[in-house]
């Protein structure tokens, strides 16, 4: 048998390059087989694989798409997007006999001199892959500096040094910045530059140089730190923005782009040239090109607009640089941008996928008016005020465009007076002959909703006496084509977000009933295939139930969610369906219990309501478990979360469908793999809890065993984590002195978690958000135990109190703690202290940081955390005193 | 290789619905959770140390002396308890609730804080202390619980049983609370607009805040009370309304509006908390009432018909060996009854007797009230629970010959200071 394996793989290895070809044939049942038998060879004896592989692919006898199909392969055998895959794929390499790996490598290496471009190629990215695996790990340590040689020898052909350079930047592009010596990135930097330089290179190597000095861009770190390095830097990357090779110019521009954003600090000396680089290319240069030019503005200015956040209200002082660019160039960066809003394509709002230089200049100018705020406004109005009134249709767009997109950043007073002797105009302009000028025209009527309306601002833009208008000419324009009509939605989303606050009456309520029923209609439209304008309806009109007014909208609310149960019952009942009507039918599911989630918050939201959703709940619950019954092993998230909102309303008297629901929890709560679903149902367990208490008690070994089996399970999103924690809590709470029996799986647990705590990077600012959503939730955990077992079973918590304590002064000692872990902590030792009583007034007298932090408490802002501290203090103080 | 990604989001309003309606669920969920767990926390706080020890004690042997068998059992059992649970040294106020006539009487007669009178001004009043214009009125203790609402007096005699929107305090739909839920209120019940004037919060749904300094207890009671709905106008399961006063800090300013300021019910004197102190039941110099003519019809005591008499006349309590006492704890003696007498009248130990004051008999030494020469009366109003207080003695006295002024209040704010700056000079000289 073994011999017979052996015979067998040799037959493979030789017979390789017929089975690579084959594999590419295009009749389908040789392919077929073909992929069959490679498959089989890789799962009978990986490294002969591999081995294999590589040798055909350095092997310039075989053809080369034969080579180029091994690459392929050997890349997918080192490397998936599926993560669980990848590590097992790493682990597989790992575990290799090394000197089959030196073949491996050594045929990789071998293979960039090969004349075929088919081979060189994949054997780059191979190559990447392999270093992305052992550099990390201080394996293959002579790599980089044999690359170097590649550059550094005398008569190296230019096809060389370009595979090199291409297979430099992707080893930057796979590994991280610290993987590297400083010694061995200044050595690639120097090749990089080099490459860029070189008279005598050819362009091939020039290009192949400028991508790879992207890919190391990240490296670059201490080398931009050096003044007499950053200005050679800087210097090969402005001379290549003016190549006369267009990719070149593009490659250069990219990298101005990204050092934009990774370097803005010292990039003061260097702005002047930039500006004129920029300008010539935006003005004068192809498409690529000039996109790439306003991208360095858009990112400059992404810096400006986050280091003003960072600072906000302080006075932005000299610890930070704040160069102040988008201010500076200013009055010649303006107008550089409004000329671009003249080069729109027809039909560009038809595809999804175009993006232009209108599209371009536009979002920068709308980028630079958050930067600078008012400044940006006497500069563009002039240029508003002299086209949108011309005959030509792109002189309209551009100026209402140019309008729309400095709408966010100025002042409200600033553009208050504007945008109220515009509006006018611009209801009238949504009745233009041409659909671009519409279809801005509502988006910048959406702007002005989102930004300057609200129900208690002091420059009301909508009024009681323009609304009438202003709902005449969206309700008309919905029914325009579809793009405008997706605009007009995010219109009235925006007009009815902005009654949200409204405590009496809003004065969109008369309009309630007309806007519902033309947000129905326009989900109902047959002319268009797009799904956006569909879901845009239902989306506005979960807007228009959220803002409005209980009681006047109640009868209207109820006569809504009888329609949309309607409608949800029609789809259910959809059969037969082919793949893309099941993925629509899925789709509109998802929208019509978005919108029966939202009927349901807004209706129990009010005690005058309330019994609507308890009269509806049976029919409600009917649609939702067919729902979940239309997908054969998946839940639906938007089902999931209405059902929260309906357990919420109906409370204990949801315990009658349990029986049916729990399946469909327990399927969400093992959908680890759209971990969404799998958080939402764990939201839902705590709502359950809330509403049934201890009628919960028959379903928790499942759910239990479920959330158990989630916090072990690595292939789970880590931010569900936490928030099963915290479910444990309520469970507790709900059962009692019945969660007995899962402390010794819940302990241990909580404590492995404490400990990951404090392992995880602080270098990281989102692990260290991690870190306290993990720890907030496993105190939620701990209180909702502490609390469950406060009548009969405290005593069962007395040996795992000190490493709480100590575990909760860990916390406090922590820099990086938010007010929700300071306040979850705060709420844990208060219930310690009140349900152990007199067992840990030991603990409690052996330490002082509870002092410390009880005191840091009573000095917050926050009065809901000196409450909670007061009430903390007492607990303690009691336990003491007894 | 990696290309920058160049598109922007492009003419598109930033509506994520689906991620809006996550976030209100999530928002929701962790309403509810700490809802719930704040619930079970103030549930935790239900089995009170409602008096404070030494009271107990007191209690203790003022009824055994008294003879008042069933109070004697009824503290023994409470004593069983205690050694069972030590947290539940005493009644809590949801088996108080159920007693009936008198017991329930001695025991809620015995849960008010009772604060002293002012007769010399307190140091910092004006840092450490709050002042507001007191209701005129009776003051009570309202407790809400298991679906009805009581106050009862001074004295523990019910004064209404009624529903109420406070948490508990009525039968409805709506309101079905488990019977753990109950709040205890410090109030005065304003006639003239048949209001609950809210003066302190000893427990609020469940939530002891006995334990809560002042400052606590009333930042609770104005953000909750409101909350609730008892503070609107009566309907069919809010029999009266209840209300809360303006409360100052106790600066010029604060003192002056508690003063004069215009309030919807009539004042009677100004009640001065110190901001630290917590709930104490009984008497306590952390709580002080002051008079004058201008801020209360009633600044001198009236006798048992209702006027003032021309002599200042007192309640005190007889105690073993004919000694006579005020209601401080510990009773300060402040005369004696001969034996002939004691038997002549058949006066018991623990009556309260009404008194009148020779003025050109007492004394004040070292700040010290002597009563001197006194003359008997008449045994004192059944419906009385306590003895006179030696500070309402004192300013009583006062009140007819030197009072303490508001003037005097002012200028105490003033000195208050000049002392704070007065230490700071000291302090940068040094």
């Amino acid at each position: 048998m073994a011999s017979a394996q052996m015979n067998n793989i040799i037959n493979m290895a030789l017979q390789i390059t017929q089975l690579l070809l084959s594999a590419q044939s295009p009749d389908g049942r040789v392919r077929v087989s073909a992929e069959e038998s490679l498959k089989q060879f890789q799962n009978a004896n990986l490294s002969q694989f591999l081995l294999s592989l590589s040798v055909e692919l350095s092997d310039d006898q075989k053809p080369p798409d034969s080579r180029r199909l091994a690459g392929i392969l050997l890349k997918n055998s080192l490397d998936s997007k599926d993560a669980v895959r990848k590590l097992e794929l790493i682990q597989n390499w790992v575990n290799m006999d090394a000197s089959l790996k030196s073949q491996i490598k050594e045929s990789l290496i071998q293979t960039l001199r090969s004349p075929v471009s088919d081979a060189r190629q994949p054997a780059s990215q191979v190559i990447a892959k392999v270093a992305s695996i052992e550099i990390p790990r201080k394996e293959w340590v002579d790599l980089i500096g044999h690359l170097l040689t590649n550059m550094t020898l005398p008569d190296v052909p230019s096809m060389l040094k370009q595979a090199t350079l291409e297979t430099l930047g992707y080893i930057c592009e796979e590994i991280s910045p610290q993987d590297l010596e400083q010694d061995q990135v200044n050595a690639v930097l120097t090749a990089v530059v080099q490459g860029m330089t070189g008279a005598q290179g050819n362009c091939e190597v020039r290009l192949a140089a400028v991508k790879s000095l992207y890919n190391a861009l990240d490296f670059a770190q201490s080398n931009f730190e050096n003044e007499m390095e950053r200005n050679y830097i800087m210097k090969v990357v402005c001379e290549a923005a003016v190549s006369n090779e267009l990719e070149i110019r593009q490659a250069a521009f990219e990298c101005l782009v990204s050092i934009a954003s990774m370097y803005y600090e010292i990039l003061g000396p260097y702005m002047e040239t930039l500006f004129s680089l920029t300008a010539n290319a935006v003005r004068e240069d192809e498409e690529p090109v000039a996109l790439q030019a306003i991208e360095f503005w858009s990112s400059i200015c992404d810096e400006e607009i986050q280091i003003q956040d960072e600072y906000e209200g302080e006075n932005v002082g000299s610890s930070v640089a704040f160069h102040h660019f988008i201010q500076r160039a200013l009055p010649v960066l303006v107008p550089m941008l409004l000329e671009t809003l003249l080069k729109q394509e027809e039909d560009q709002e038809q595809d999804d996928s175009v993006w232009n230089l209108s599209m371009a200049g536009g979002t920068c100018l709308g980028l630079i008016a958050r930067t600078v705020g008012d400044e940006i406004v006497p500069l563009v109005m002039p240029f508003v005020e002299g086209n949108i009134t011309k005959h030509d249709w792109r002189s309209r767009e551009a100026a209402t465009y140019a309008f729309g997109s400095i709408l966010e950043g100025p002042s409200i007073e600033k553009l208050s007076p504007m945008v109220s002797a515009g509006l006018e105009f611009l209801l009238n302009a949504m009745k233009d002959q041409n659909s671009h000028v519409k279809d801005t025209t509502a988006w910048t009527l959406g702007r002005i909703f989102e930004t300057l309306h609200s129900s208690n601002c002091t420059h009301p833009v909508v009024t009681p006496s323009n609304l009438p208008c202003i709902m005449s000419v969206l309700l008309e324009s919905i029914r325009d084509v579809a793009h405008v009509a997706e605009k007009v939605c995010g219109a009235i989303y925006f007009l009815a977000q902005g009654y949200e606050e409204a405590v009496t009456g809003s004065i969109l309520s008369p309009y309630l009933g007309e806007i519902i029923s033309v947000l129905l209609s326009t989900a109902d439209r047959t002319d268009v295939t797009n799904f956006k304008l569909r879901s845009s309806a239902y989306e506005t009109l979960n807007e228009t139930v959220r803002c409005s007014q209980i009681p006047e909208a109640s009868a209207m609310l109820a006569q809504l969610l009888n329609e949309i149960m309607n409608r949800l019952g029609r789809n259910v009942e959809l059969q037969n369906l082919s793949s893309d009507e099941k993925e629509k039918q899925s789709d509109l599911q998802a929208l019509l219990c978005g919108v029966l989630h939202v009927i349901i918050q807004k209706l129990n939201s009010s005690d005058n309501t309330k019994s609507i959703i308890i009269q509806a709940a049976d029919q409600l619950m009917v649609l939702f478990l067919r729902v979940f019954a239309c997908h054969s092993s998946t839940v639906h998230e938007e089902a999931m979360l209405a059902i929260g909102a309906l357990v919420n309303a109906i409370g204990m008297n949801f315990i009658k469908y349990m029986p049916e629901f729990y399946k469909y929890l327990d399927m969400g709560l093992q959908n680890f793999e759209e971990y969404q679903v799998c958080s939402i149902s764990v939201g839902v367990v705590g709502d359950i809890c809330h509403a049934l208490n201890d009628d919960v008690l028959p379903y928790c070994n499942g759910i239990m065993s479920n959330l158990l089996k989630d916090l072990s399970n690595s292939m789970l999103h880590k931010s569900v984590k936490p928030p099963i924690f915290s479910c444990f809590g309520d469970i507790a709470v709900a059962i009692g002195e019945n969660f007995e029996k899962y402390i010794p799986y819940v302990i241990p647990m909580l404590q492995g978690a404490a400990e990951l705590c404090a392992n995880l990077d602080s270098s990281d600012e989102d692990m260290m958000e991690y870190r306290n959503q993990l720890r907030r939730g496993i105190f939620e955990a701990y209180s909702g135990i502490l609390q469950g077992f406060r009548t009969s079973k405290a005593s069962l918590m007395m040996p795992h109190a000190n490493h709480l304590l100590r575990f909760i002064e860990t916390v406090f000692r922590d820099n990086y703690r938010d007010d929700g872990v300071t306040k979850a902590a705060v709420e844990v030792i208060g219930d310690l202290a009140d349900v152990m009583g007199d067992s840990v007034k030991l603990l409690f007298k052996d330490t002082t940081f509870h002092l410390a932090f009880l005191k840091e408490c009573f000095h917050s802002d926050d009065e809901q955390l000196k409450e909670t501290a007061v009430w903390a203090q007492g607990m303690i103080e009691r336990v003491l005193a007894s | 290789m990696r290309l920058h990604e160049l598109r922007r989001p492009f003419k598109r309003p930033a509506i994520s619905d689906q991620q809006r309606r996550r976030e209100f669920a999530l928002l929701r969920q962790a309403q509810q959770r700490s809802d719930s767990q704040n619930l079970a926390r103030r549930l935790a706080s239900s089995v009170l140390d409602l008096p404070n020890p030494a009271s107990t004690v007191d209690a203790q042997s003022d009824l055994t002396e008294s003879g008042d068998l069933d109070a004697v059992l009824a503290m023994e059992a409470t004593e069983e308890r205690e050694a069972i649970s030590p947290t539940a040294r005493d009644l809590d106020v949801v088996q108080a609730s159920k007693l009936k006539g008198s017991e329930g009487r001695r025991w809620f007669s015995r849960q008010l804080m009772l604060p002293e009178w002012m007769i010399d001004v307190p140091p910092n009043l004006g840092r450490d202390w709050y002042v507001f214009a007191r209701p005129a009125g009776k003051r009570c203790f309202v407790v809400s619980s298991s679906g009805s609402t009581v106050s009862r007096l001074r004295n523990g005699s019910v004064l209404h049983c009624f529903p109420s929107s406070l948490p508990n305090g009525a039968r409805t739909k709506e309101m079905s609370a488990p019977s753990h839920v109950y709040c205890i209120l410090d109030c005065i019940f304003h006639e003239p607009d048949q209001t609950y004037y809210v003066i302190d919060m000893v427990c609020w749904r469940g939530y002891s805040l006995y334990d809560c300094t002042a400052e606590f207890r009333f930042f609770w009671l104005n953000s909750k009370l409101l909350e609730s709905g008892a503070c609107n106008s009566p309907s069919a399961y809010h029999r009266y309304r209840f209300s809360v006063v303006p409360i100052y800090d106790c600066n010029q300013i604060g003192l002056r509006s508690a003063y004069t300021g215009v309030v919807p019910y009539i004042k009677d004197g100004l009640l001065f908390y110190n901001r630290h102190a917590h709930y104490e039941t009984g008497n306590t110099p952390l709580a002080l009432v002051w008079k004058d003519e201008f801020c209360s019809q009633y600044v001198l005591d009236t006798d048992s018909k209702g006027q003032v008499p021309a002599e200042q006349q007192v309640i005190l309590e007889l105690h073993d060996g004919g000694k006579l006492i005020t209601s401080d704890d510990p009773p300060i003696v402040v005369g004696c009854l001969d034996r002939d007498f004691l038997q002549q009248s058949g006066s018991q130990i623990g009556y309260l007797l009404r008194f009148t004051v020779k003025d050109e008999s007492v004394r004040i030494a070292d700040g010290k009230l002597q009563l001197g020469d006194i003359k008997f009366i008449s045994r004192a109003n059944r419906a009385r629970a306590f003895a006179d207080s030696y500070s309402k003695i004192f300013f009583q006295y006062a009140a007819r010959h030197s009072p303490l002024q508001f003037q005097d209040l002012i200028a105490a704010m003033q000195s208050n200071f000049d002392e704070k700056s007065g230490a700071t000079d000291v302090e940068m000289a040094g």
